[in-house]
């Protein structure tokens, strides 16, 4: 939100306010159901209508997201990790914005904003730097008993749900985020957070990252209504679910049984706790890749 | 360089895996022949056999000895088979067909300046000629695999056509000398290249190379006659020579006929051994059968 | 190019006489027992067991219900607190080689038993299965004490106690595949094997007995579906492992949910194999005898489906009418048999109706000329020309010596009808050309790609699937990812 500015002498300025749309396909579209969700700012003050995603848009974010996958696990993985990157370039120079949006949506102190960014951003690299080396500790060649080459690699799977931190409305999103994408997966990120409108300024930022339109889509609504379609859709590959309360848990593995879909539990925490390091690791990327093992013969 | 007059055009011989040909041949090794089996296995193997011998050493009395075993393996039971031919060196000829008179054993030469076929092609084509005046009924040639390894698989076939010419009624087994040509796929190709010429026979080895005969090799040689008899509809036979010194051996050669070109390849007059030390092996192994016991060699008289 | 039909005979001229195997080798009980907590004892509920060649009941195993199952569970979790936990992994690695050693030594006699109970021919029992099972225990006994340096970064600790339910296609090296990660990651287990194959793993009991491990690392239980049910629902095991059907996988997956259970599970597939014009033919051939008739079939990653290049199909086709002329059906005994018995009357009676639903929808069935046993389960050597993408026999799982022949027009066309399934367990690809063994190997969404070969294993080498053919790897470093607990990250 910038600061009204009053020019001399012309009484104060209307401030345009902004439409808080889905991200879907690299694009803002609104929800199919013209439904929509009143957010407050941490303060209680009216802050933005967002979109409340309906089972069809999330219908919708899976088929692009399929269509996205294509083109992103073929890319190279170094090209992958410069497009993280630039995700953080585009944050960091955005930086002070986005603490002032913790601050007043999500009414974190200015030091706690502060560290937050940093963090996201610094997330953000760590993340790049993997893109290209994951394979390197995941995979490797193996020693069979007979004249043949055997190597096992990881693959993304390719289509990730994403059931998001209800507590860090942007580090906890980056932090599921980027260990999904960087195999070449593409992702549906479910946010039901008190302040989801970072989630589609988090959207802008992706948008102007050379991110392709498709591998991130950014789904504001209600989880309870949603949730059950991370695990039901058989074009899903695997879900991803932050802090999952028991009956949320029990219902996705259920449902996941019918595509014998991966799932993937991690608790959720308070802002602090996303600060700390356990929270980054390559054993996050490792539950959204499948090991392919192919064997050749050696001869002349 | 393409000389302007060639006509020939190799065939597209495919490629062959190495891994998957020994599979293939471990496999097939694990065929267990046991009793009846084993027994009609091994005179298959006695009755196969090109009784083998090439030394500069040679003398007629080695010849004569050699040609009595032929016709009589031991003397002790009358249910054994004569062997199919001896091969010799073409001086020797003449004696050995004396020595074989009356009897349904064929002569076999080696000729075209045997092993090396480092001779003009005038020079190789004279020897055949020679030696099948002499009474040869089957000579078997060396192509020259200088020529095959430099790609000149024009002049190899033409060569090989011209000794099919020179033979007349004699039989002609082509031998590829594998040890020398290295990789499966040189074995496949000229394979093919041996039988488009008109070969009645591929064989593997001279004898005086080492690797000789293998199974592998020997697989590859019948999956390539199988193909050309699919083709053309015309039998080539084969023979693996040299190196073949044991029964459990001889009878894994035969399980690769058996289940690569079936039933008609089972005969002398499409399958041969050549072999020497062979023969008393399987003899023992006969009596071995009959009585029980494990046997020694000094029951089995030399050829 | 078309051909005339090929005129080879493979007759009786030299026929191999019967070598068969001495089962008098192979020492059982007249009635199997449970071995829980480091003893035999005896159970309840006696079912019969058969020989499927003969279709004689060779023994009768026990039915583990709930409390006996709890009894293992808790026999398990005992040891694995006292003994197996806090062992350091040098002398884990100690028991598993022993483990390892022992098989070896009782080869024979193992190889013999798999073949009498299983119906694979002996040849296959005895030059794969039982030397795969004692690689397997020696392969993980050597990560036992390597754990820290499995995964950078990561110093990991066991799960506990681990409930593992395997098929009757392998019995011996599927239970070598589950014990052998998780004694080695230092997990104690409670296994069940398949109720038509029993008798291996209660062999393997009493090596392990033998060899002296400490009482309650493994429990092997014998019983049916329900015995598998009660291990699956019971609240102290820690860890699921699942081998079997796809549709039992999914009951599976579903009961677990909501519990701290985790799963890994290895289902069916409906594996493609794909033959182009430039592979080196009479090997791809080969490959595909391999591929599909190999153990009857009954494998998950059976080259079921064959894809061939157009241009070269009839060549193809006439390939493997000759190859299917030499193989050997009959008593799994026998040394020279190359296809045994089918496990069971129902695994028969479901092969029988797949092909028959074959026939039906219009393909053309290609089997060969043999006698078949009188009695036993046999199936002949099958396959089908004229079927479509959409024919019952190139999408279900028949897991029997029936392969659905296909053809394609370019690589594309290929990938597109390999991946057109819900499973994704294995895949071959047949060219001379290197570039195009990669591309299709990153392609082809199979966890496992064979590049001119098939159906080659190595514990080295890991295993599983995608999509519907399961989660989780056996086998090498990424087979102990499911049974370790990687810490706080």
């Amino acid at each position: 939100m910038s600061d009204t500015v009053t020019p001399a002498g012309s009484g104060p300025r209307l401030q345009i306010l902004k439409t808080y749309k889905l991200f879907i396909g690299g694009a803002f579209p609104r929800s199919e159901s013209g439904r929509y969700l009143q957010v407050k700012t941490a303060g209680g003050r009216f802050m933005a209508n967002i979109a409340r995603a309906s089972r069809k848009d999330f219908r919708q974010a899976v088929v692009v997201a399929r269509k996205a996958h294509e083109a992103w696990h073929k890319k190279s993985a170094f090209n992958r990790g410069q497009i993280l990157y630039r995700m953080a370039e585009m944050l960091e120079s955005r930086s002070s914005g986005f603490q002032a949006m913790l601050v007043e949506a999500a009414g974190y102190g200015p030091e706690s904003a502060k560290a937050e960014l940093d963090a996201a951003v610094d997330r953000l690299v760590w993340y790049a730097g993997w893109a290209d080396k994951f394979h390197q500790i995941a995979g490797n060649t193996n020693p069979v008993a007979t004249a043949h080459f055997n190597f096992s690699f990881p693959e993304a799977m390719g289509v990730v749900a994403v059931l998001s931190s209800k507590q860090c409305p942007l580090l906890g999103i980056i932090s599921a985020l980027a260990p999904v994408i960087v195999s070449g997966n593409a992702c549906i990120i479910i946010v039901d957070d008190p302040a989801p409108t970072i989630a589609i300024e988090l959207a802008e930022v992706l948008a102007t990252s050379d991110l392709p339109g498709g591998v991130v889509n950014i789904l504001t609504g209600l989880r309870s209504e949603l949730f059950v379609q991370a695990g039901s859709h058989m074009d899903v590959d695997g879900v991803f679910a932050i802090g999952s309360d028991f009956e949320e848990k029990k219902k996705l593995q259920i449902e996941a049984a019918e595509a014998v879909k991966r799932t993937f539990f991690v608790d959720d925490a308070p802002p602090s706790q996303w600060l700390a390091d356990n929270r980054q690791s390559p054993y996050w990327i490792l539950p959204f890749v499948e090991f392919k093992t192919a064997w050749h013969p050696i001869g002349v | 360089m393409l000389p302007s007059s060639s006509r020939y055009v190799p065939p597209n011989s495919p490629t062959i895996d190495e891994v998957s040909i020994n599979e293939r041949v471990d496999k097939l090794g694990t065929r267990s022949i046991k009793t009846t089996a084993k027994i009609q296995g091994l005179k298959l193997c006695i009755a196969m056999m090109d009784l083998t011998t090439l030394e500069g050493s040679d003398t007629p009395g080695k010849i004569e000895t050699l040609c009595q075993k032929a016709r009589l393996p031991i003397t002790t039971r009358d249910d054994v088979p004569q062997v199919a031919a001896v091969c010799v060196y073409p001086p020797m000829v003449p004696i050995a067909k004396a020595a074989l008179a009356g009897t349904k054993i064929k002569v076999a030469a080696v000729a075209t300046y045997f092993p090396s076929g480092q001779a003009t092609l005038s020079e190789r084509l004279d020897e055949v000629r020679r030696t099948v005046e002499a009474g040869a009924d089957e000579i078997d040639m060396v192509i020259s695999r200088g020529d095959f390894l430099q790609g000149r698989y024009d002049k190899v076939h033409d060569e090989i056509t011209r000794t099919v010419e020179a033979c007349g009624d004699a039989h002609l087994k082509v031998i590829l000398e594998t040890g020398e040509l290295q990789t499966l796929d040189k074995v496949r190709l000229a394979s093919d290249i041996a039988m488009d010429a008109g070969a009645h026979f591929i064989k593997t080895s001279t004898g005086k190379v080492q690797p000789a005969a293998t199974l592998p090799v020997t697989l590859v040689m019948l999956e390539a006659i199988r193909d050309y008899y699919q083709r053309t509809g015309r039998m080539v036979g084969m023979k693996p020579a040299g190196g073949i010194r044991d029964s459990k051996l001889a009878l894994k050669y035969l399980v690769l006929v058996k289940e690569t070109l079936g039933d008609a390849w089972l005969s002398p007059d499409w399958f041969r051994f050549g072999a020497s030390a062979l023969l008393n092996d399987v003899l023992m192994q006969l009596e071995s059968q009959r009585t029980g016991r494990y046997q020694s060699d000094r029951y089995f008289s030399l050829s | 190019m078309s051909q005339k039909p090929s005129d080879l005979l493979f007759g009786d001229l030299w026929s191999y006489a019967p070598a068969p195997e001495s089962p008098s080798h192979a020492k059982y009980d007249k009635r199997l027992s449970h071995y829980i907590d480091g003893k035999f004892e005896p159970g309840e509920n006696f079912f019969p067991v058969l020989n499927p060649a003969t279709e004689e009941v060779m023994t009768e195993a026990p039915t583990a219900d709930a409390a006996t199952v709890d009894r293992a569970v808790r026999a398990a979790r005992v040891a694995y607190e006292k003994y197996w936990r806090p062992m350091p992994g040098k002398e884990r690695a100690k028991y598993l080689y022993r483990i390892a050693r022992m098989i070896q030594e009782k080869a024979r006699e193992l190889a013999i038993l798999e073949s009498m109970n299983g119906g694979k021919p002996i040849r296959e029992s005895r030059d794969v299965d039982v030397p795969l099972a004692a690689a397997h225990f020696a392969y993980y006994a050597g990560w036992a004490d390597k754990l820290k340096y499995a995964f950078p970064g990561v110093d990991p600790r066991p799960i506990g106690v681990a409930g593992q339910i395997i098929p009757w296609n392998f019995p011996l090296l599927m239970a070598a595949w589950k014990i052998a990660p998780a004694l080695a990651t230092g997990n104690t287990v409670v296994l069940k094997p398949a109720e038509t194959t029993p008798l291996t793993c209660w062999k393997l009991a009493e090596i392990i007995q033998e060899a002296d491990l400490p009482p309650g690392v493994v429990n092997i239980i014998h019983g049916m579906g329900q015995t598998g049910a009660a291990m699956v629902n019971h609240p102290d095991v820690d860890k699921i492992a699942f081998t079997g059907s796809t549709d039992v996988g999914k009951i599976i997956q579903r009961a677990i949910a909501g519990t701290k259970k985790r799963l890994t599970l290895e289902l069916g597939g409906k594996g493609a194999n794909i033959i182009f014009e430039d592979a080196a033919i009479d090997q791809a051939v080969e490959g595909i005898v391999n591929g599909i008739w190999f153990n009857q079939g009954h494998v998950c990653c059976a080259g079921s489906r064959l894809l061939v290049e157009e241009s070269v199909v009839d060549q193809v086709v006439m390939k493997l009418t000759h190859r299917m002329q030499t193989l050997r059906v009959g008593d799994p005994l026998d040394k020279n048999t190359d296809i045994g018995a089918i496990n069971s009357r129902a695994q028969l009676d479901k092969i029988t109706e797949l092909v028959q639903a074959g026939v039906d929808e219009g393909g053309t069935k290609h089997q060969p000329v043999c006698e078949l046993p009188g009695k036993g389960f046999f199936f002949r050597p099958t396959f089908f020309t004229g079927v479509s993408q959409s024919s019952r026999v190139s999408q279900e799982e028949i897991f029997g010596p029936v392969l659905a022949v296909l053809t394609f027009r370019t690589a594309a066309e290929a990938i597109e009808k390999a991946n057109n399934t819900p499973y994704g367990l294995s895949a071959g690809v047949w060219t001379e050309k290197g570039s195009k063994i990669f591309a299709m190997a990153g392609a082809l969404k199979a966890g496992v790609v064979w590049g001119n070969t098939f159906n080659k294993f190595d514990p080295g080498s890991p295993f599983g699937g995608y999509k519907e053919s399961g989660f989780g790897r056996e086998g090498g470093r990424h087979g102990l990812l499911p049974y370790l607990d990687l810490g706080g990250c």
